[in-house]
């Protein structure tokens, strides 16, 4: 389409809120800058794409914009948790040290505090070990938003959180395609 | 909650070992095996949600819809 | 001074979930097509899909604003807009 990244004035699912939970807010960085999180996840898979054969570049520039998406969500929820939030209701939800230092802003650190650093991602220039590398990742976000469900009773963000789930098993389910189109690259096969 | 057809569950059960001396009461375990895991290239895209469905699910492919938390975990209802 | 802009009206939410509806369907036939190029008839739909979305988008931006910049949006009423209507993690 363009060959720069077009920002669409709209999220790719909606995000509801029923209160004001800076505590739920504080769960979910977790996917905003965590190790398996949707900015890793972005980074990950754009970034290999310089490397991978040319059949599955296509894919990897599409999960990996999908995954930009995935992070403005996640961003919205966490807006939405603190915006009108004192700093009293921040530090009882175990926030003081975030505010100290970011007040309001969000930033790309994960639910105890760590900063996102490139060592959570891999590029290793092996098609089938870089692709088992995402396969891996997209398991773990999905155990990662599994357990923030358990500990989430507000059901307007468990409804956006179980569709970021899902979108896990489908980028795992693309990449274990990825997979099998390398195995066959000198052949064609057709499967319909 | 209806359960969608007879679809094999995705869920797996198991037990850890329990000492006399673990002070927590044992607790079944659960871990969940995808459809991606289980069917791991899609064959067709004839089977399809409608729109406002799929985008609720999460996808518009029937055969990949992972339900969570579950309705069921290993034949168990919840 | 500290007024807070209008509120969307209903009508915004029902026109931006179809939108999400629709691209959500050509979302999920883009990874579908990256491993299935040859599934011509995933390609018809897509097509068919892609026609709905601009005529959809169409209607949205006329009444809500712009949905891109970069000049992929049309400019109405010869102003300069991006900026006036709320963002995604506002609404
Ligand atoms: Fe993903």
């Amino acid at each position: 389409m363009k060959a720069i990244w077009i920002y669409e004035k709209k999220l790719q699912y909606p995000v509801r809120v029923s209160k004001c939970d800076p505590k739920l807010a504080k769960m979910l960085i977790e996917q905003y800058g965590g190790a398996d999180g949707e900015l890793s996840a972005a980074l990950r898979y754009l970034n290999q794409r310089y490397s991978i054969p040319d059949k599955v570049i296509g894919l990897l520039t599409d999960i990996g914009t999908e995954e930009f998406a995935h992070l403005e969500m996640i961003a919205t929820m966490v807006y939405k948790l603190t915006k009108d939030a004192t700093p009293e209701q921040l530090r009882a939800a175990g926030l003081a040290d975030h505010y100290v230092n970011h007040g309001h802003a969000l930033f790309y650190h994960d639910a105890a505090g760590n900063p996102w650093t490139a060592t959570y991602i891999q590029a290793k220039g092996d098609p089938i070990a870089d692709l088992y590398e995402d396969i891996a990742a997209e398991e773990k976000a999905r155990a990662t938003y599994q357990w923030i469900i358990d500990n989430t009773d507000d059901p307007d963000i468990v409804d956006s959180l179980r569709f970021l789930r899902e979108r896990e098993v489908v980028h795992s389910l693309r990449f274990r395609e990825a997979v099998e189109i390398l195995k066959e690259y000198n052949s064609t096969k057709k499967m319909f | 909650m209806s359960t969608v057809e007879k679809t094999p569950s995705q869920w797996r059960v198991y037990r850890s070992y329990h000492s006399p001396f673990d002070p927590c009461s044992p607790r079944t375990r659960y871990f969940n095996v995808p459809p991606n895991v289980l069917q791991p290239f899609q064959t067709s895209a004839r089977k399809q949600f409608a729109p406002h469905e799929a985008l609720r699910k999460g996808t518009l492919w029937p055969e990949y819809y992972s339900p969570y938390p579950p309705e069921t975990r290993g034949g168990e209802a919840e | 001074m500290s007024e807070t802009p209008p509120q969307m009206p209903k009508a915004y939410y029902q026109y931006l979930h179809e939108l999400q509806s629709i691209d959500f369907v050509l979302c999920e036939l883009t990874l579908y097509l990256d491993t299935h190029p040859e599934d011509e008839q995933a390609l018809a739909q897509f097509t068919q899909f892609q026609k709905r979305k601009h005529n959809l988008m169409t209607q949205f931006e006329a009444a809500f604003g712009p949905l891109y910049e970069f000049g992929v949006s049309p400019i109405s009423g010869g102003k300069w807009t991006w900026s006036q209507t709320p963002w995604p993690w506002q609404v």
